[in-house]
């Protein structure tokens, strides 16, 4: 049996995974279901693609790519650049919209607020890079053994390495820094948080950036190994939001395991029923976890 | 005459504007004092000392602590200002171990101190330093409660109210919790505490309010309200063969 359909469902859901992240970090310590998050991952891939351009422009187009990567160093700088203007987006998104429904304290008014946020930001990408697909290379790269007759290219390699080191990053940010033990008060007991000392709206503000940069580099993955359009992020929406309920809301382990199951469920369903109902997987999984084990699999909340 | 490091001044607090559940409280809290609010449920306890807390809305009257204002201070600079807080329920990061907890209190102070505080908590109470890796959630009522005051304790506060720290305790329980509070005020900390259980906040404390209806009814040293059986047994609840509170 050719078992290359499993690369390509973890290369997926890596990149689903670490929007998971995003979303269920923001679920659970803002409370409520962010749908533009979605936007967030186009944003911050439309935004890496321009920076990437221009440096490359500024450089005469001479800026080469790293070994056998089909991208060189400016996507590199780009997509951390692009990360923090996120982040930034995120935060002013935030500072506009939805801090002012927070406090009047009704999820579904700021569930509904990111939805109409998510419309608006997508039609004003749409707007600006029109709905035609952008590459951030058109090269073609060859892939090579990785054992078990699977092959990946060296792209894919790269972004499963970069996936690991990002979730080990972010794993030690929460367990050992001040900002992350904050992060893990507020989202178990906001009151209690702000009586031992923690500023609620800092954790708010660090939660929104980390959410941007998460996914920022989830965007940018999906955009080297496949296309870059408008709507990327939120065909992305049901996945991501599929991965961190299985996962269990508020657990980032969990996001990203949830991600992964996604990932290679969506591949085997290419395999047995074919990529027309790819789709369905994500939500054949939400209904499926919702029915059977609301709180997920590493779930602390229902 | 000396400052009082609490000062609540004509206090009127409550959850909905123009339905006062605290009704023009004022009260003086002395550095070193153990002061108890008693009173029938319902009397606005809890609110009071949650409004001083800044989670239940100010409508007017003045709180100021060490003679700085702290009215409209926000909740989580009121630790950093000297002012420990211990709700009654759900007190403790459950999913934090003992260890997290301690130093989610401790991120307030210097980097310096921080290490050394937590040491300090641990040698207070011991029985947390034998779990100090276990999750919160797993410790029993009692130790709970222990987290929660060490937790209160860590930022060295000025002042540690505390609401209803004996709710949910079997007696022996409230003996060890109240016994560990006698020890905090002898290494000179302040305590303001809400109590339901009257006979132990009134051996404990040096002083007590009684409040009624969102206004206080009666204050005095302790001891004379524990012996005044009128006072017992309108406001607290004692029945007539009990005697005192």
């Amino acid at each position: 049996m050719n078992l290359q359909f499993l690369a390509d469902g973890v290369v997926m859901g890596a990149l689903i995974g670490l929007g998971a992240v995003g979303v269920t970090l923001s679920y659970s310590i803002l409370r409520f279901a962010n749908f533009a998050h979605g936007e967030f991952i186009a944003w911050g891939t439309y935004m890496t693609l321009v920076l990437t351009t221009a440096i490359s422009t500024l450089f005469g187009g001479h800026t080469g790519t790293i070994g056998p990567l089909s991208f060189g160093w400016p996507l590199l700088v780009a997509g951390v650049a692009a990360a923090a203007l996120t982040g930034g987006l995120a935060v002013a998104l935030d500072r506009l919209l939805f801090s002012k429904l927070r406090s009047k304290g009704n999820a579904i008014v700021m569930v509904m607020a990111s939805f109409g946020a998510s419309m608006a930001l997508r039609s004003l990408l749409e707007f600006i890079f029109t709905s035609r697909p952008a590459y951030f290379t058109r090269d073609i790269q060859m892939a090579v053994p990785a054992g078990l007759g699977i092959r990946l290219t060296p792209d894919q390699f790269f972004l499963i390495f970069l996936t690991m080191i990002i979730v080990v990053v972010m794993d030690r940010f929460l367990s050992l820094s001040a900002t992350g033990r904050a992060m893990r008060a507020v989202s178990e007991n906001p009151i209690l948080a702000r009586v031992a000392g923690v500023d609620v709206e800092r954790v708010i503000r660090a939660t929104w950036i980390i959410a941007g940069i998460l996914a920022t580099a989830s965007g940018v993955m999906l955009g080297v190994t496949v296309q870059i359009r408008p709507f990327m992020g939120f065909d992305l929406l049901l996945p991501l939001f599929a991965a961190a309920i299985l996962g269990g809301i508020g657990s980032m382990s969990g996001a990203m395991l949830g991600g992964l199951i996604v990932g290679v469920a969506e591949a085997v369903a290419v395999q047995i029923v074919g990529a027309d109902y790819r789709a369905a997987v994500a939500f054949l999984i939400l209904i499926a976890v919702l029915l059977v084990k609301p709180s997920g699999l590493f779930g602390v909340r229902e | 005459m000396t400052r009082a490091l609490l000062d609540v001044d004509t206090l009127e607090a409550g959850y909905e504007p123009g339905a006062s559940i605290v009704r023009g409280v004022s009260l003086k809290v002395m550095a070193g004092e153990i002061v108890a609010v008693l009173g029938p449920n319902g009397a606005g306890k809890s609110t009071l000392i949650k409004a001083i807390a800044g989670l239940v809305s100010k409508f007017s009257g003045c709180v100021t602590l060490d003679g700085a204002d702290i009215t409209a201070a926000k909740v989580h600079e009121l630790a950093r200002r000297g002012l420990g807080f211990v709700p009654q329920t759900e007190n403790v990061f459950t999913l934090m171990s003992v260890a997290d907890n301690m130093r989610i209190a401790a991120d307030v102070l210097p980097k310096a101190s921080r290490s050394e505080q937590i040491d300090a908590m641990f040698e207070l109470f011991p029985d947390l330093a034998r779990q100090r890796q276990l999750a919160a959630g797993r410790l029993s009522g009692g130790q709970r409660q222990m987290l929660a005051v060490a937790r209160a304790l860590i930022a060295k506060p000025h002042i540690v109210m505390l609401d209803e720290a004996s709710a949910g305790l079997s007696p022996k329980l409230v003996g060890q919790v109240f016994s560990k509070l006698a020890e905090i005020r002898a290494i000179g900390i302040t305590i303001l505490m809400v109590e339901q259980n009257a006979k132990a906040a009134l051996a404990l404390a040096d002083r007590a309010l009684i409040l009624v209806e969102g206004a206080i009814a009666h204050e005095g040293p302790a001891k004379a309200i524990a012996a005044d059986r009128s006072i017992g047994r309108l406001y607290l609840g004692a029945r007539r063969s009990e005697g005192g509170a």
